[in-house]
């Protein structure tokens, strides 16, 4: 798939900011006043900036507030819903611990289930779809909310977990990389049952339908070569995982190493979430070549 | 509505003969300029006469070359335009009920005035079908002609997709699948029209012909065998020959 | 990105299509379909076939669908042009009609008072060479063709010489009940939408298609079985096939005997026919008497088989020669098969299923009909085996005889003219004899003597001078090809600029892009159009051309005539011409303008009647000197031809009832309009087979003016005009031939079709150039024109060599990577793709995709100039020397056919990356560049 910056930015900004906002809706950390302010502004920044990024994606931006209407049946709409729900939902408590030192617990409680629900529903907008067998797969929820959860962590600067979060996500990001490499296989699509042509023989094509590019091609036969793919997975989790473990795990952990964590695993995200859309694989691609 | 309905009326879409199919294009022009003038926004065509044009056309005509076994490898030009899945992800991952399948003849359309150009249904469509235009930034997709299957404006036999209309070969046929009596279904029977990718679970509408066996010639030995060679045996042939004539 | 508020994006289940629908007929191609033309607020909206029309019945390719794009293309001429910068740099100012027209008449009132023939008026896709011929008969040069010569003249020739008629606008397989369909060699886009229409018939009933072709795509590749066969034998897998038959007797004796010219006795002696010393008819031997007799004499049974002796000499019917020739060995498929790149097997299988079908799966339609001599036949036998064919076996230098050799095939099983075989469409079958003889009579000031084109029945017909020098600046009729009946367009330049065998002053040309696609050596001609004589003169001094659009011809010319779309312009299409007929029917079709122009242009025909009544040309001017016609439109209403009989048949006479003959009628074009721009005659059923011999259909054809007294005639297995040639060249008869052809002659004009090596391979070393290549039209283009075209260029902006998997993976070549080709005659760079479904010895891409930077309004880095290639430049119009002093030309000895399809080649790979080679330098656009977007419809 084309890895489009408008939805890099996207899926990374607004998990680490809904997964910041988790964390700060079950009081880690405990701050009020000017200390809760900044680190909601952040939270808020980073989830909007994120959903922001999303409509530059939109080819019709206007009818964009037409898609909370479809939460029934759609994970885009869903998500719509839910991360204007969480974002409303957090504004009181936060509100609570910015000017009145405190909120009912349970309204926190709530604004992080809606913002976890939210990274939950942006990763089924992947998961559901078929025709990528890399994304349509358990680990792909787990990845998006590891990310969110162990990164918001790492902002919420809650080293312990964050240090266990990230060494987990790690863990679910090789596993995912590893499996997912066999997905397309295993879902059995060919050229052959794409054309139905392979009762007679070997399918290969001939002739594109037309000489020049098309929107399909520009939009999901984005391909990445394997050399350059693994050197971008070492660089990835390098910077999104290792160096974060490593500032958590062996400094003392102060505001410019979190600062430096933070900006290494963001960093370590984007090439990550690139890799993401890069490696993925559209059936699509099989009526064409290559 | 991007809820899929539990069944439809009628189940309308198009059976494409793979063994008639000589790769002409014509669908995919006769397609461009009908739906370019009505159904939605035009079909935009990008840097027109530059170096890379590009434009949005909702039915494409892909050349393989299918190499079997033994044997001579074969061509197979191979039409691909929306197949109307029953259970169409296009429509389902829809956030803002632009795209949706209709009860009355399973026909999957988008409203434009509802789409957002998010472009997901593209990506929830295994085969292609949709295109996402790049100057009216909404999404693009067969319609089936359904302003001209049921245009009380024009001769009732031309109520077919322009592409069928417009089929030199007759490679492509219209017509209802639930109803199993329909020249629709029963080609589908008799010829074995098949599925793309059935595997996705996506029940298309549409179905593909195969195309029939060839080069029975490689693997039947049949001669003529005469013995006609001397001008003798020649003439004796003729002689009888025209004696009975 | 902003969508506009509109109504039409909900799903309105009846929207109105159009304000109104204007029926006219298409000019995307040769195919001349019938199209519905919805109009919107004055704008084209839609285009669909017509299904009325005769040719297309409602369908319409890709071409045809695309006709917006072409109608509007940034690439349309706006005024007439002059040339303001040298030749070839795409200079030129806009002038008006006036000063166009004089700048013409300057130059060619003066020739036509001294020297006409210095006048060369070459046509090329025309679809009105009644009328342009006429021109240029009026104006008295005998340079005058259209672009047959490098199309396919030797299918036109041979058909007609063999059978009165070809494939294409000739006739028809009888697609409604063929069982076994054989098509070779067919460009992809001729006759376009009738083959598909057909194919599609058979497909649905199953009915079996053989396809012979090197390449496996487009109609070979729905066939069901795909004869890969190696380029250039044809012929000689037809003759093979035809030693089979015979072999095995599988012939139809009968046919043969009443409807074939096979009982026709011959002199052993001289080969030619034993005549009626009175009639001079040709005789045969009566198996009822035993005695010669006239062949068409009626109850006379001609016997096939017997020699009689005459006066000292020895005749032998036709066919047992042409039996005995043909079960030589040398014939067999075990010698030909590795020539023909096939297995004896596959040869021997393919003549078994053409016997079994032919004779076991005979039809009998129970229509009674009477031949031409009176007997009465209760019904009609049909042998179901059709065939087609078209440039691929005609473009060779054995061209003509394989022509031939398939129309023997065809009558060899009796599937001429009868239920399920290959049918005639008027005005043919019309025999050789029934066409006009070449003329090339110059008298200043005059007329020519007669008609420029025709076919040659003998040395005496030639248009050769006293000396042996040509008469035409092609040098058509001559020794050189005597059977050139469509002349030889693309020797007129390098002839012209040769100054051989004369100097020319006005080169004029209409639709023909010869500076680019339609010339061989490309590069080399465009060389000759704008070289210059020690004074710094033009070698070719003045260039007229007549386009619609910017072609890469257009810079070459000195003075533009700019053409009209085809929606905007009146044209006919015309029985004097290449009509639009049916076997089942004659017809005619016209244009007429269903858009007005929004530039200053003119339908080219038009702007010739304006020249023509300039020059004062007899026909185009009243007594008193006045213009005769107002413009095309007038001249197809009232031009006659001979007395009722005009460019079109339908609606004449006072009161417009009258068909085929009858008076002009003063509103025939709106009768043509209001019945969809056609007329169409239908045969009457007893006259639908059988129509060289069938009495019924010569009657018809007399009665609506297709000829003026019946003609029916017999097929020519035997060609005895072959053998008159042959015979000059063994040094009988007034007429002789230089003495260096004479050997050429004796092997190439045989009476009986006979197959040699293509010529280019027996001078090039095989080894060194071991692969044929070839190139195909694709379907959804037509020449260079859809290159313009916004939809159609999408579809194929870009063209590969396609090289078979073999030899690609020997020569190394990747899968987007690039190859030089090289013949004898030069080098060039393309980019490769791989193909397994095509002749091991082949290679070969789309015609016409390559384009010069700068033409036809595109970017200069646009696909057409930096991808695509031509593969014209490895071809020349003359073959590699032979070391004996003189340069052949590479064309058919016959019909003097361009043999494109002769090309031998050599790749190997080349660095990666474009652009292809040769690159030629950006022309200037004279009328700019095409917009960057388009979004068409959105008025609508």
């Amino acid at each position: 798939m084309h890895p489009a910056p408008s939805v890099i930015v996207f899926t990374a900004l607004s998990g680490l900011g809904f997964g910041l906002l988790a964390w700060l809706g079950i009081g880690r950390p405990d701050v009020a006043g000017a200390a809760a302010f900044g680190l909601y502004f952040l939270g808020y920044a980073l989830a909007v900036g994120g959903l922001t990024a999303s409509a530059f994606h939109l080819a019709n931006p206007r009818n964009a507030p037409k898609a909370f209407s479809q939460w029934r049946t759609s994970w885009l709409s869903r998500e719509a819903v839910l991360a204007v729900a969480a974002l409303l939902a957090v504004a009181p408590y936060a509100f609570g611990r910015i000017f009145l030192g405190g909120a009912p617990g349970w309204l926190g409680f709530v604004g992080a289930v809606l913002s976890l629900a939210t990274v939950f529903t942006t990763s089924m907008i992947y998961t559901q779809l078929k025709t990528i067998p890399r994304w349509h797969h358990p680990l792909t929820p787990v990845l998006f909310l590891g990310y969110a959860i162990g990164g918001g962590a790492l902002i919420a600067g809650q080293a312990t977990p964050a240090a266990f979060l990230l060494a987990a996500t790690g863990v679910a990001q090789i596993a995912a990389w590893v499996i997912g490499d066999g997905l397309f296989a295993r879902a059995g699509h060919t050229r052959e049952t794409a054309t139905g042509l392979g009762r007679i023989g070997k399918v290969r094509q001939l002739e594109s339908p037309h000489s020049g590019s098309n929107y399909l091609l520009k939009e999901m036969a984005y391909s990445v070569g394997r050399k350059h793919a693994e050197k971008l997975r070492v660089i990835g989790t390098a910077l999104a995982f290792l160096l974060p473990l490593l500032i958590l795990l062996g400094t003392p952990f102060g505001p410019l190493w979190a600062g430096l964590s933070v900006a290494c695993h963001l960093v370590g995200v984007f090439v990550v979430r690139w890799l993401f859309f890069a490696e993925a694989k559209h059936v699509v691609s099989l009526y064409y070549a290559g | 509505m991007t809820s899929l309905p539990e069944k439809t009326g009628k189940k309308l879409g198009l059976v494409i003969d793979l063994d008639t199919c000589v790769g002409c294009h014509a669908c995919v022009v006769n397609c461009k300029e009908w739906n370019t003038s009505n159904y939605g926004a035009p079909l935009s065509d990008m840097d027109a006469y530059g170096s890379n044009p590009v434009g949005t056309f909702l039915n494409r005509v892909h050349s393989y070359e299918v190499t079997p076994d033994t044997g001579l490898a074969q061509t197979v030009h191979f039409p691909k335009s929306c197949l109307h899945c029953e259970d169409a992800p296009c429509v389902t991952v829809c956030p803002t009920g632009a795209s949706y399948k209709r009860v009355e003849d399973g026909i999957v359309l988008v409203n434009e005035d509802d789409c957002m150009g998010c472009g997901l249904c593209a990506w929830a469509c295994p085969y292609g079908a949709r295109e996402l235009d790049q100057l009216a930034g909404v999404m693009k997709k067969c319609t089936l002609c359904v302003d001209r299957i049921y245009n009380d404006n024009i001769p009732e036999e031309d109520r077919v997709p322009a592409c069928v209309r417009t089929c030199p070969a007759g490679a492509r046929h219209f017509g209802d699948f639930a109803d199993p009596d329909s020249p629709v279904s029963r080609l589908t029977a008799e010829r074995g029209g098949m599925e793309l990718m059935p595997e996705q679970g996506t029940k298309p509408v549409n179905r593909y012909l195969p195309p029939r066996q060839k080069d029975a010639s490689l693997s039947e030995i049949k001669a003529l065998g005469g013995d006609i060679e001397e001008p003798k045996g020649l003439l004796a042939w003729l002689d009888k020959a025209l004696e009975a004539i | 990105m902003s969508l506009k508020p509109t109504a039409r994006t909900e799903a309105r289940p009846s929207p109105k299509v159009s304000d109104e629908i204007r029926k006219t007929t298409c000019y995307m191609c040769a195919c001349r379909c019938g199209i519905d033309v919805h109009l919107q607020d004055g704008k084209v909206k839609y285009i669909e076939g017509n299904r009325d029309h005769p040719v297309n019945q409602g369908v319409l390719c890709a071409k045809g669908s695309a006709g917006i794009m072409q109608h509007y293309a940034p690439s349309r001429l706006r005024a007439p042009l002059k040339r303001t910068g040298p030749r070839g740099s795409g200079h030129f100012e806009e002038i008006s009609w006036d000063e166009a027209y004089d700048i013409a008449v300057s130059w060619l009132k003066p020739l036509r008072e001294t020297a006409p023939e210095k006048l060369a008026f070459f046509t090329g896709r025309d679809q009105s060479q009644s009328f342009t011929s006429w021109f240029a008969q009026a104006f008295g040069t005998p340079n005058y063709a259209a672009h047959g010569g490098f199309c396919s003249v030797n299918m036109a020739a041979a058909g007609i010489y063999t059978m009165g008629g070809a494939f294409w606008e000739f006739g028809q397989p009888d697609w409604d009940r063929t069982k076994l369909f054989m098509i070779f060699g067919v460009a992809e886009d001729h006759d376009s939408n009738p083959i598909k229409i057909g194919l599609g018939k058979l497909k649905a009933r199953g009915a079996k298609v053989i396809g012979v072709n090197p390449i496996r795509s487009g109609y070979n590749a729905v066939a069901d079985e795909w004869i890969g066969i190696t380029p250039g034998t044809d012929g000689l897998f037809v003759l093979a096939l035809i030693h089979e038959l015979l072999k095995a007797g599988k012939v139809d004796l009968g046919y043969l005997s009443r409807y074939t010219n096979a009982g026709f006795l011959i002199g052993e002696e001289d080969g030619l026919f034993l005549r009626d010393p009175d009639t001079g008819k040709p005789m045969v031997l009566d198996r009822t008497t035993g005695k010669p007799a006239i062949y068409d004499t009626p109850g006379v049974k001609p016997d096939l088989a017997k020699t009689h002796r005459h006066a000292g000499a020895t005749y032998r019917p036709a066919f047992l020669t042409l039996a005995e020739t043909y079960l030589d060995p040398a014939f067999a498929p075990d010698a030909v098969a590795d020539r023909c790149g096939l297995t004896a097997d596959r040869i021997k299988w393919v003549a078994a299923e053409l016997a079994r079908v032919a004779f076991d799966e005979e039809i009998v339609l129970d229509q009674p009909w009477t031949d031409w001599k009176g007997e009465r036949h209760d019904r009609m036998i049909g042998r179901p085996v059709a065939f087609h064919a078209m440039r691929g076996i005609s473009a060779h230098s054995n061209g003509f005889q394989t022509c031939r050799a398939l129309h023997v095939l065809q009558i060899l099983l009796g599937s001429v003219e009868v239920p399920g075989g290959f049918r005639f469409k008027p005005p043919y079958p019309k025999p050789p004899e029934a066409h006009p003889k070449p003329h090339a009579g110059v008298r200043p000031g005059e007329p020519l003597d007669g008609p420029h084109l025709g076919y040659p029945m003998a040395p005496e017909h030639l248009l050769v001078n006293e000396d042996g020098s040509a008469k035409r600046i092609d040098k058509a009729f001559t020794w050189e090809n005597p059977f050139s009946a469509h002349g030889l367009m693309h020797m007129v330049i390098s002839n012209a600029h040769a100054g051989d065998p004369y100097r020319i002053d006005t080169l004029f040309m209409y639709m023909a892009n010869m500076a680019w696609n339609s010339s061989m050596n490309t590069s080399e001609v465009i060389r000759m159009l704008t070289d210059t004589d020690a004074s710094g003169e033009y070698v070719i001094p003045h260039i007229i051309y007549a386009d619609a659009y910017s072609s890469e011809t257009v810079a070459y010319a000195d003075l533009i005539l700019p053409d009209t779309t085809y929606l905007e312009r009146h044209d006919c299409i015309s029985l004097l011409d290449r009509p639009i007929c049916e076997a089942e029917a004659a017809a005619d079709a016209i244009r007429w303008p269903v858009a007005e122009p929004d530039r200053d242009v003119k339908g080219f025909q038009s702007a010739l009647i304006d020249l023509g009544a300039r020059l004062g040309l007899p026909g185009f001017v009243n007594e008193d000197g006045s213009q005769k016609f107002a413009d095309y439109a007038d001249y197809m209403v009232n031009h006659e031809r001979r007395p009722g009989v005009g460019p079109l048949a339908g609606w004449r006479g006072e009161n417009g009832d009258c068909h085929g003959r009858g008076a002009p009628h003063p509103d025939q074009l709106q009768k043509y309009i209001d019945n969809g721009g056609f007329w169409i005659g239908h045969i009457p059923e007893e006259a639908q087979f059988y129509k060289p011999w069938n009495q019924a259909y010569q009657d018809w054809a007399v009665e609506i003016g297709l000829f003026d007294a019946q003609a029916p005639y017999v097929f020519n297995l035997y060609l005895e005009p072959m053998r008159l040639l042959q015979r000059a060249a063994e040094g009988h008869g007034p007429v002789q031939p230089p003495d260096h052809l004479r050997e050429r002659i004796k092997a190439t004009m045989t009476p009986l079709p006979v197959w040699y090596e293509p010529f280019e391979e027996t001078v090039v070393d095989k080894d060194e150039y071991p692969l044929h290549a070839l190139t195909q039209r694709p379907m959804h283009m037509y020449h260079s024109w859809g290159s313009q075209n916004a939809w159609l260029r999408q579809i194929t902006n870009a063209n590969k060599l396609y090289v078979p998997g073999k030899v690609f993976d020997e020569t190394g070549l990747a899968e987007t990577g690039w190859a030089y080709v090289t013949s004898a005659h030069g080098r060039i760079k393309v980019p490769v793709a791989r193909m397994e479904a095509l002749n091991e010895r082949t290679v070969w891409t789309w015609n016409a995709i390559g384009k010069k930077r700068g033409a036809w309004s595109l970017s200069d880095d646009a696909p057409e100039a930096t991808n695509g290639f031509l593969l014209n430049h490895l071809i020349n119009e003359l073959l590699p020397p032979k070391g004996d002093g003189r340069r052949w030309a590479n064309s058919d000895p016959v019909t003097g056919q361009a043999a494109w399809f002769d090309l031998r080649v050599k790749i190997e790979k080349a660095p990666p990356g474009g652009p292809s080679e040769p690159a030629h330098p950006p022309l200037k656009s004279p009328v700019g560049k095409g917009p960057k977007t388009i979004a068409y419809g959105e008025d609508f």
